[in-house]
């Protein structure tokens, strides 16, 4: 086999993102009724970047007065906004996206610095795919009596949304484009570590001249959160997160007529068959786990390798690691980010030493880790069994779990044996072999030769624990609607 | 001589099987004047987890069973049905519907059998989509059952009611076990003789009778059900029900008050309510 000389010195020469273009305030009020408004507490937190540990700005945080004050001015909106000119609906929402559009790189660096992630994964695909869904679901606002033959489909009310912070801005659009389309008003928190993105979208938001009120912003950490579920004035709760809240949120609103959809955790079986082309399939295993440094709930973070072709393969993912470039996530050659926060960095490394323990072998690429800031090198675990707890549990992290596989019959039963079911990859030339994995893994997305795509119109959501309902596409129109019957 | 008449004993049904419950309990069903009609059983969480075993056991292969062969299937229950329309009319008078309303409730329930045999091959084509992705991918998305589900039937109209929600559940593909209908259960039983010489794979639809407040609970909480139908208004059982789904987030559906009798008790959206969405993506670039 021949192999790249990695010996050599392979230095990139620093291509860093300019900063000084953007805009962020010393500090964040809360977004309510169409103005910026202090929290009734006077009380700020500090948001800081993951990746220096420099403080970029403060943001209020909200409480139970706030929340209520927000989900009145959703209440009161909801009234005109529901019976708005569904076309008229539409074109607020094409005009948010357009307005995202245009200050794209400087939505792209303020997440990069507030969330950790390289610049090129916010440049190229969270920042242009939150507009894009903000155009997608601004074109269904008059027609959806099309998507749903034989019913009549009317807005919910008041939706409460609550998003992680892995995607900050992403998320905030696969929450908000749908429910505007649909003619519901929203109270939106953002995660408490990357709230500024969601925050520069609500100024997005006023200069767009949406109604006031119809969308709501309040910031602050998991308690702001359980304002918003356990209000009795909102209909419907959104949530991505972890499935240990999702099933807090499911018993909080069990026996109200609240409704729900959740996006939560996975466990993503990544399956290699022995003919797959190696060198995309290695390239694919690589963006499956590391992109988003492992932060990611679809993340491919069980690898399952045909057992004759396991040694190439485990070869060709070590050079591969070997030559990600780990650092300053507003470095342009930058692979590898920094871990959103301290706490996460803790819960990574305790699955790494617990991996360890359990008998794993571990291989972490050695790269150079910057003195400040959270880092995590890409790490990959071999030797483990499904009963393995790092093999088990969601770690949202960079860090692979390699299990071999002989037969077809034994590796879908191994990616079916888990609570979760949100998403798989299968790797292979066959396309018979192909169709018959999609078909029988129950995932809610299946990626067939490629990982980790995403796209407005493609519909998204999982299995089991893994959550309830979809976002994206004709299916994520339903999670916002109701229908006579 | 006077004939004497020969009585039905009613068992349950498990897995094409018609035993009797293993609590060895039973209630008794009688008609208006008093008369016994039946010793009915009243099952136990054990039959219920027996049920469970077989239902998902059934649900694998009938999950891929050809869709033009479950909708025969489908169509083959409503043909014995016709069949025994007489025997089906009578058991329903004997538990107080006059014969106009038996024959109504008879032969709406073949019909609603024959507009889910025909969806069989159809629901799918209406709710899968091919996404216009921007990427150079091609992107669908498509149905696929849950899987097994736990059903607590309506306690009105026993025999259609039972059947609508029963037939969207197993023409998409699903397995269940169902609770029947706790005042009027006889008529599930023999409903269910008519599924076991049907070409219903044994373990597909499975029928308990038994105490709404002995079993909703197990319903609920059971972890390899997949979702849960509520027929019923008692506030009280649906909250019980949706916290105990929480576990491993069992999807959840109640049916409050659907008139099975009109129009809109049938639709695809009955099928599709129980469908997961599955989208698949593979690179168009050579």
């Amino acid at each position: 086999m021949s192999r790249i000389d990695l010996n050599k010195n392979w230095d990139y020469s620093e291509a860093l993102e300019g900063t000084n273009h953007i805009r962020l305030k010393e500090k964040y009020n809360l977004f309510i009724d169409g103005v910026f408004v202090e929290p009734a507490s006077k009380h700020y937190f500090k948001t800081t970047n993951p990746a220096t540990g420099e403080v970029i700005s403060k943001i209020a945080e909200a409480g139970k007065i706030d929340v209520d004050l927000a989900v009145k001015s959703a209440r009161k909106a909801f009234k005109s906004w529901s019976k708005l000119n569904p076309k008229e609906r539409g074109k607020y929402i094409f005009r948010i996206a357009r307005m995202i559009q245009e200050k794209a790189k400087e939505f792209a660096v303020i997440e990069s610095m507030d969330g950790g992630k390289p610049i090129r994964e916010s440049r190229d695909i969270d920042i242009p795919l939150a507009a894009n869904h903000f155009f997608y679901y601004a074109g269904w606002a008059d027609k959806l009596e099309y998507a749903f033959s034989h019913q009549t489909p009317k807005p919910l009310g008041v939706a409460g949304q609550i998003i992680p912070w892995n995607f900050p801005l992403l998320m905030a659009a696969w929450k908000i484009a749908p429910a505007l389309a649909c003619g519901n008003t929203i109270v939106l928190k953002p995660a408490e570590t990357t709230s500024l993105t969601c925050l520069k979208l609500a100024e997005v938001i006023e200069e767009s001249g949406l109604p006031k009120g119809v969308v709501n912003i309040v910031t602050g950490a998991g308690e702001t959160g359980s304002e918003i579920v356990a209000h009795p004035n909102i209909d419907k709760i959104a949530f991505t997160g972890s499935t240990a809240v999702g099933k807090l949120i499911q018993e909080t609103i069990a026996g109200t007529d609240k409704r729900s959809t959740l996006e939560l955790g996975g466990k993503g079986a990544n399956i290699i068959f022995e003919d797959a082309a190696l060198d995309q399939a290695v390239e694919g295993i690589i963006n499956a786990i590391f992109f988003n440094q492992g932060h990611v709930c679809c993340a491919g973070s069980r690898l399952f390798v045909q057992e004759n072709i396991s040694e190439v393969v485990i070869e060709k993912l070590k050079d591969r690691m070997s030559s990600l470039v780990l650092g300053n996530p507003l470095d342009k050659n930058t692979d590898i980010g920094a871990i959103n926060s301290r706490e996460q960095l803790k819960t990574i490394k305790d699955y790494i030493k617990l991996g360890k323990k359990e008998g794993g072998k571990i291989y972490q690429s050695e790269c150079e880790i910057p003195a400040k800031g959270n880092w995590c090198p890409p790490t990959l675990f071999l030797n483990v069994s499904q009963s393995s707890r790092i093999v088990q549990e969601e770690i949202f992290g960079p860090v692979l779990s390699i299990q071999t596989f002989r037969t077809m019959e034994e590796v879908i039963e191994k990616a079916n044996n888990t609570p979760f079911g949100l998403s798989a990859g299968v790797w292979t030339e066959k396309g018979s072999k192909i169709f018959k994995l999609t078909k029988e893994l129950n995932a809610g997305v299946v990626w067939a030769n490629t990982y980790n795509k995403f796209d407005a119109t493609s519909p998204f959501g999982g299995f089991k624990e893994s959550g309830i309902g979809r976002e994206g596409g004709l299916h994520g129109l339903k999670a916002y609607l109701k229908f006579d019957s | 001589m006077k004939r004497i008449d020969v009585l039905k004993t009613y068992k349950i049904f498990i897995g094409g099987k018609f035993p009797r419950t293993e609590s060895g309990r039973y209630s008794q069903i009688k008609d208006d004047a008093g008369e016994l009609l039946a010793n009915m059983c009243l099952c136990s969480r054990k039959d219920f987890r027996n049920a469970v075993v077989v239902a998902r056991k059934a649900q694998k292969k009938w999950q891929s069973t050809s869709a033009l062969n479950k909708g025969q299937i489908l169509y083959r229950i409503a043909e014995l049905l016709e069949g025994r329309k007489a025997q089906f009319i009578d058991e329903l008078m004997m538990t107080g519907s006059s014969r106009k309303q038996a024959k109504a409730e008879v032969e709406l329930s073949i019909d609603r059998l024959i507009y889910y045999a025909g969806w069989s091959d159809k629901f799918q084509q209406i709710f899968s989509s091919v996404n216009p992705v921007s990427s150079s991918h091609f992107n669908f998305s498509t149905l696929q059952p849950m899987g097994v589900i736990s059903v607590i039937a309506p306690n009105d109209f026993s025999l259609l009611g039972l059947i609508s929600v029963v037939a969207p559940l197993i023409v998409g593909g699903n397995s269940c076990v169902v609770l029947a209908s706790e005042i009027n259960p006889m008529i599930s039983i023999s409903f269910a003789e008519v599924i076991n010489t049907s070409d219903v794979p044994h373990g597909v639809v499975n029928i308990l009778t038994g105490k709404r407040k002995e079993l909703v609970s197990h319903f609920a909480s059971h972890k390899d059900v997949n979702a849960i139908i509520y027929c019923g208004d008692s506030n009280e059982e649906i909250y019980e029900i949706e916290m105990l789904s929480v576990e491993n987030l069992k999807r959840v559906k109640i049916y409050k008050r659907i008139d099975w009798e009109r129009k809109n008790g049938q639709s695809p959206y009955f099928i599709e309510k129980f469908q997961e969405i599955k989208t698949i993506w593979h690179p168009t670039k050579v």
